[in-house]
């Protein structure tokens, strides 16, 4: 095997001999400076047949092959030979061959991925060139500089770099990667940057917190010699402890006069959130009526003109209200919208708000799941809902759902039966009972929601006539 | 004032952001400078450029803008009331800085953090032109996390989101009480917010338009946020509660717990002992049995009376040993769900058993070779040739787990 190139030129070989039926036993295989056995490399026949490997092998064995043990390539061929008769040994993780030649890929891409991390380079050009340059020396445990090479030309397309190592060493100039062995370790120029860095390594670090372990598992010695930064290793640690002690010790001090300075710019800021204080129930904000506030984003308030003659009341906002800070924006709001729409109700026109002014829900894995509130949540927001009932003093409230009906009229029986008509309040104020949209959304059997579809949407004309309005929709 | 040279800001900008727990440098968009027009390559994972010997590891330069800052959080060393040394960087310090040592393989990007000086939206602005700066003349396709202000107007955050692969907001204390008491110019539902707000702006940048354009990406990396482990009276079911919530309403990327500890100068209304660092281990630990192993909340924190997790042993652990009964679990025939609760055996471990029990029986010694704990596992399996005997129900199991007791020292 050539010491550039290995992955293609294992592949072609291992490709041929398996046409060939050669079993591992027969091959002998080395490196380039591998004296070659007289008996070895069997006589390579011309006819052949097709074979095919699984696509995972391929991958696995472009890693193996820069691991730096010699019997990497016998392993390859043996495993190879195994599996063209048990493909789905690729699967099997308890096989003791697959799991040393993970193993050994695990070292590789390990080791890559260190060289991707620890490479430093310093700058051998002129910093005000068009196309700076930079070298570095660096110790890989494997031959990582082939396959790690790419990384680096992805990376710093606009300059020209070369690393180099004991064993193969790689340039990259005008966009071009070219590999050179037998190159000798450079004697590379000092870098100011060098400094700043150390400064920067040193001052990150807690003294608070000593995890020797965890950075060395990460971060081995064999790797320091060549990493600017390790130096100041030692006296960092060695210095710790006292510097934690000092500042757990030292008694606070007394602020300074800024203090007075700050809390003066402060009060002069107003937040580009905040909304106007003409907003009905402003207050509603800060409300902790109940515990709900906790979990919810924040009170979402209701939205409309103040001068409606229709009010809408759901039940709660849901996830996406919660995070707009709006009304009706999620899924059962657009499917409102739709029927408004089709109906002739303009939104615009309408206040629309909930029974309940914080999102209720538990959260589970990745979503938050609805929960409908309790008798007593309901309770303390009616204050809101009765404050939002007075500024806008509608001459229809639309109640969408157990929760708001029950809510506006304090009588909590089913829905089924007081749906499409109207009650009124202790304060005279007349109230529509209908389904809430996401019933319509939730429900599965065909004939209940045609139905409930039906309904909704005649209760919503109903609605509109009774508050004066003409329905563009015919029952 | 002093006039501070680069290398002294840097020491002392560098000091005043080491309290973020934060370095992560993975999962934004793809992209690289193949091209030779740009400098900078982002490919999905992170790396870890060094590693400090407080164990953390370093990807990104970590500094302020400035650790000037108009807020008086207890926890913070650079409140307005602490007397630490102040600096400043400008503009073209932080870009140099950010792309001499990007050159030279130092850091995967930048994590730009600031104190808040005049006011939210100046300091937001400053930050979003450095991060312009980098992104339209410099040609930067690294990494950049910025950390952002909650109160700073919607239209900087949403200029940040698109310059920069992560945003975070750091809501360091798990109770609205917490943060009245030792954060009181911060307002928690503001906070909320503004990381509802980054969400929902990330959603809207994944709908594609009526023509099938798709909008630039709005913080590819999402947003992450940190905690402050034992500043405050809170127990960890307490902080799970609340990351559980942020993940669930928020999309969080990450919720990082950092163990309160001391800090230069730090105000007398703060605890003077530090919690154990284990602590903030076990937590990341039940985070992630939340998160990747299908545990509930619930089931987790009420396996100790008072609400915290147990030190000696890890969260897993401790719940089979409360769960002895539903255990040995069979390897040969246990669901993916079971396979994840026994202790020792991690989301890899779990798939390469499936993967290959469907070929022929597991053993023993194949989840040695799988990566599986075996010494952990062992009381809580049986496999092709092994069997836990007894050992599962003995009373003395948690012994076998915890360190053996340490006699305390006289002095």
């Amino acid at each position: 095997m050539p010491r550039i190139g290995v992955a293609e030129a294992w592949r072609t070989a291992a490709r041929q001999y398996l046409q060939q039926n050669v079993p591992p036993e027969q091959l002998t295989w080395g490196g380039a400076d591998t004296p070659r056995d007289l008996f070895s490399a069997p006589q390579i026949k011309t006819e052949t047949h097709e074979i095919s490997v699984p696509r995972s092998f391929v991958s696995l064995a472009n890693s193996v092959v820069w691991h730096s043990d010699p019997s990497r390539f016998a392993k390859l061929y043996a495993f190879l030979w195994r599996l063209r008769d048990h493909p789905y040994l690729m699967s099997d993780r308890g096989d003791t061959e697959l799991a040393a030649l993970r193993r050994m890929e695990k070292n590789v891409h390990r080791c890559q991925h260190k060289m991707k991390a620890f490479v430093r380079f310093r700058e051998i050009g002129d910093p005000a060139a068009k196309r700076r340059s930079f070298a570095a020396w660096f110790e890989p445990s494997h031959h990582t500089i082939e396959p790690t090479a790419q990384f680096f030309a992805r990376r710093f397309g606009d300059m020209d770099w070369r690393i180099y190592t004991p064993d193969i060493s790689v340039i990259f100039e005008s966009k071009k990667l070219t590999f050179h062995e037998n190159c000798p370790r450079p004697d590379l120029p000092e870098d100011a940057s060098e400094q700043l860095w150390v400064t920067y390594f040193q001052n990150i670090f807690n003294p608070a917190r000593l995890k020797i372990k965890a950075m060395q598992s990460e971060m081995p010695k064999k790797y320091w010699k060549n990493m600017p930064e390790a130096a100041a290793i030692p006296d960092m640690i060695s210095g710790a402890p006292a510097r934690a002690r000092a500042m757990a010790k030292a008694a606070p001090t007394l602020p300074l006069p800024r203090v007075k300075q700050a809390q003066q710019q402060q009060a002069r800021f107003t937040s580009s959130w905040t909304q106007d204080s003409a907003h009905l129930v402003s207050e509603l904000s800060s409300c902790t009526r109940c515990p709900l506030h906790c979990a919810a984003t924040q009170a979402v308030h209701g939205e409309g003109p103040l001068d409606a003659n229709l009010m809408i009341v759901g039940e709660q906002p849901g996830d996406q209200e919660d995070l707009a800070g709006r009304p009706f924006v999620g899924p059962a709001g657009q499917l409102f919208d739709e029927f408004a729409r089709k109906v002739g109700i303009d939104r615009k026109q309408v206040f629309m708000t909930n029974a309940v002014k914080h999102f209720k829900y538990v959260a589970r894995g990745k979503r938050r799941i609805h929960q409908s509130p309790n008798k007593q949540e309901i309770k303390h927001c009616r204050f809101w809902l009765d404050e939002e009932i007075r500024h806008v003093a509608p001459k229809l409230v639309v109640a969408m759902g157990a929760t708001a009906a029950f809510a506006l009229t304090n009588v909590q029986t089913t829905l089924n039966t007081r749906r499409g008509k109207i009650e009124m309040r202790a304060d005279g104020v007349s109230v529509l009972v209908t389904y809430h949209p996401s019933y319509l959304l939730r429900e599965k059997d065909p004939e209940k929601l045609k139905a409930a579809r039906l309904g909704f949407q005649s209760d919503l004309m109903y609605a509109l006539k009774c508050v004066g309005g003409t329905s563009v929709a015919t029952y | 004032m002093v006039q501070y040279s680069t290398q002294q800001k840097l020491a002392i900008l560098s000091d005043a952001a080491k309290y973020d727990a934060s370095c992560a440098s993975s999962g934004s968009t793809k992209r690289d400078s193949r091209s030779g027009k740009s400098v900078g390559s982002n490919e999905g994972s992170g790396i870890c450029h060094a590693y400090a010997p407080d164990g953390r590891c370093i990807s990104l330069l970590k500094i302020l803008m400035t650790n000037f800052c108009i807020y008086d959080c207890t926890y913070c060393v650079n409140r307005v009331s602490s007397n630490v040394q102040r600096a400043r960087f400008s503009v073209d310090e932080v870009v140099k800085l950010t792309i001499d040592f990007y050159r030279r393989n130092y850091i995967e990007g930048l994590f730009l953090s600031s104190g808040v000086i005049k006011s939210p939206d100046a300091t937001m602005s400053d930050m979003v032109r450095i991060a312009r700066r980098l992104r339209k003349e410099e040609n930067f396709r690294g990494y950049i996390h910025l950390k952002t202000i909650p109160d700073a107007a919607p239209e900087l955050i949403e200029e940040a989101g698109l310059l920069a692969d992560r945003l975070s907001i750091n809501i360091e204390l798990p109770t609205d009480a917490a943060v009245a008491q030792h954060a009181p110019e911060k307002n928690p539902v503001q906070i909320r917010k503004a990381m509802a707000d980054v969400r929902l702006r990330k959603q809207e940048a994944k709908d594609r338009s009526f023509t099938g354009k798709r909008p630039p990406r709005f913080a590819p990396a999402g947003q992450s946020t940190q905690l402050i482990v034992g500043a405050d009276g809170s127990n960890d079911a307490t902080i799970l509660g609340q990351s559980t919530r942020l993940y669930s309403g928020y999309k969080l990327k990450r919720v990082y717990y950092s163990a309160f500890s001391p800090i230069p100068d730090s105000s007398a209304k703060l605890p003077l002992i530090s919690p154990p660092l284990q602590r903030e281990h076990r937590l990341y630990q039940a985070d992630w049995l939340l998160r990747f192993y299908g545990f509930d909340l619930q089931e987790i924190t009420s396996v100790t009376p008072d609400g915290n997790l147990d030190l000696e042993i890890d969260p897993k652990l401790a719940w089979a040993l409360k769960h002895q009964g539903l255990f040995p679990v069979d390897v040969k025939t246990a669901s993916r769900e079971t396979l994840l609760r026994v202790p020792g055996f991690g989301t890899k471990t779990v798939s390469r058993i499936l993967s290959t029990r469907r070929h022929r029986t597991v053993r023993y010694e194949d989840i040695l070779r799988m990566g599986g704990s075996m010494k952990k596992a062992r009381a809580f399996v049986t496999a092709g040739g092994w069997s836990p005997g007894a050992l599962t129900d003995s009373a003395d199991l948690r012994a076998r787990f915890t360190p053996p007791p340490e006699q305390l020292s006289l002095l």
